[in-house]
């Protein structure tokens, strides 16, 4: 149990799959400009994270890896190359999907999330996350916490960066650096503030 | 081919390097500049130029990746029916992607396990997206290919500068090699750690993009 929480602290905030791996930075930089789009974003990568990486974890074991189609009788067969096109075609299966599911089950969530759902398919936290959980062989049980705890980071570091930017609003930046430019610094200044953890050892 | 001026008649064959295709190809690396201007395709931006080789691989593959899929897709632009096209375009790229990824693995192993993933998310770099959507959806596929190359350079431009400033500040060597002298580190010139790590990639990358945007007199929002 204790390995679990240790993997949940350590992607949440030691390795913060924003601040340090760098992953979902366009996202974090178009959405972060309004707080209540940002807590929709995060929400949603929470969401499609959680359920992403397992079902990545799932295809790559089943079908994917060496020896993975066992069960329908080709024990040899080894299709880890196409492990790039198949997480991604998941990814895209699986935000349509919840698009499509949120839409029937809650109109009124799907008011708050869906706008902010076709954009998941294309964020690399997702699939970065997805890679990660296979360069590090998680298993299932690690992987669903592993991609629940990367979406949280996320979440929570685009949900500080927004209100951030609000603030900013009020001060007297040099044109040429305002938006981009000033965004990437402020996140710079995050990531130092999370470096803190870096000391953890877990 | 000849050096007039393009023809007005629209039936006129444009020159493969016309004036109209110098800017498709000039407004990607300078103008119009993925990384700075429009602040696309940031994350490996960030993740690989803790040095310069890792960065200038990636840029390479994202050059090849980017035009030849601007290529393809500019080709069938017209037979692809719009509700799927986000997925169509995934496909073509995820499969420029892999083969990049095996050829990386098999000639350039080192480099390879030091991009780690960031190869596969070539795939979703918002720029390889964008590009597609917004220019060879529209464009023939030579067109396209020039408008790929074109931004695949600006954005190795911009990744190759964060890497030079990176790996001088924060390891002292470029491309491997010892460029701080060995006499500053005696007087006490000390390696700038922080630029190894992920805070030292947005500081240099906002400063770039401050410069960039100086110099072309862009102001965000006006």
């Amino acid at each position: 149990m204790i390995h679990y929480i240790d993997l949940l602290v350590k992607s949440i905030f030691i390795e913060n799959i924003l601040l340090i791996y760098f992953l979902g930075m366009c996202s974090f930089l178009g959405c972060s400009k309004r707080t209540d789009a940002a807590i929709g974003m995060g929400w949603a990568v929470i969401f499609i994270s959680t359920v992403c990486t397992p079902t990545c974890w799932a295809v790559k074991h089943f079908f994917l890896r060496k020896g993975g189609l066992a069960w329908a009788g080709i024990p040899n067969l080894d299709l880890t190359f196409l492990i790039f096109i198949m997480f991604i075609a998941v990814i895209a299966a699986v935000t349509q999907l919840t698009e499509m599911i949120v839409e029937k089950v809650s109109p009124p969530l799907y008011n708050k999330l869906g706008i902010f759902l076709p954009l998941i398919a294309v964020n690399c936290a997702i699939l970065g996350a997805s890679f990660f959980m296979d360069q590090r062989n998680y298993t299932l049980a690690e992987s669903v916490v592993f991609g629940f705890g990367s979406g949280t980071g996320w979440a929570l570091a685009i949900v500080a960066l927004s209100t951030i930017r609000k603030k900013l609003g009020y001060s007297n930046i040099p044109g040429s650096l305002r938006g981009g430019g000033i965004a990437m610094i402020i996140t710079g200044l995050m990531a130092m503030g999370f470096m803190c953890f870096s000391g953890i050892n877990l | 081919m000849s050096a007039t001026p393009a023809s007005n008649t629209p039936a006129a064959k444009e020159a493969l390097f016309s004036r109209g295709n110098q800017k498709i190809l000039r407004d990607g690396l300078w103008d119009n500049n993925p990384i700075s201007y429009q602040v696309m395709g940031i994350c490996s931006a960030l993740a690989v130029t803790t040095a310069v080789n890792t960065s200038v691989v990636m840029s390479l593959g994202l050059v090849a990746v980017l035009g030849l899929s601007e290529a393809i897709i500019g080709s069938i632009r017209n037979y692809i029916p719009p509700r799927i096209r986000i997925i169509v375009q995934l496909a073509v790229v995820s499969a420029f992607v892999i083969t990049l990824d095996l050829i990386l693995k098999a000639y350039f192993y080192s480099v390879s396990k030091q991009l780690s993933v960031f190869v596969g998310l070539i795939i979703t770099n918002t720029l390889v997206m964008a590009r597609l959507e917004a220019f060879s959806m529209h464009n023939p596929p030579w067109k396209s290919f020039l408008d790929g190359i074109g931004n695949g350079a600006g954005y190795g431009l911009a990744l190759t500068a964060v890497a030079v400033i990176r790996e001088i500040l924060g390891s002292g060597t470029l491309l491997g090699y010892h460029v701080i002298p060995a006499s500053w580190y005696a007087h006490g010139f000390v390696n700038n750690g922080l630029m190894v790590l992920s805070p030292g990639a947005f500081f240099v990358l906002g400063l770039i993009v401050w410069t960039h945007r100086s110099i072309a007199g862009y102001v965000e929002g006006k």
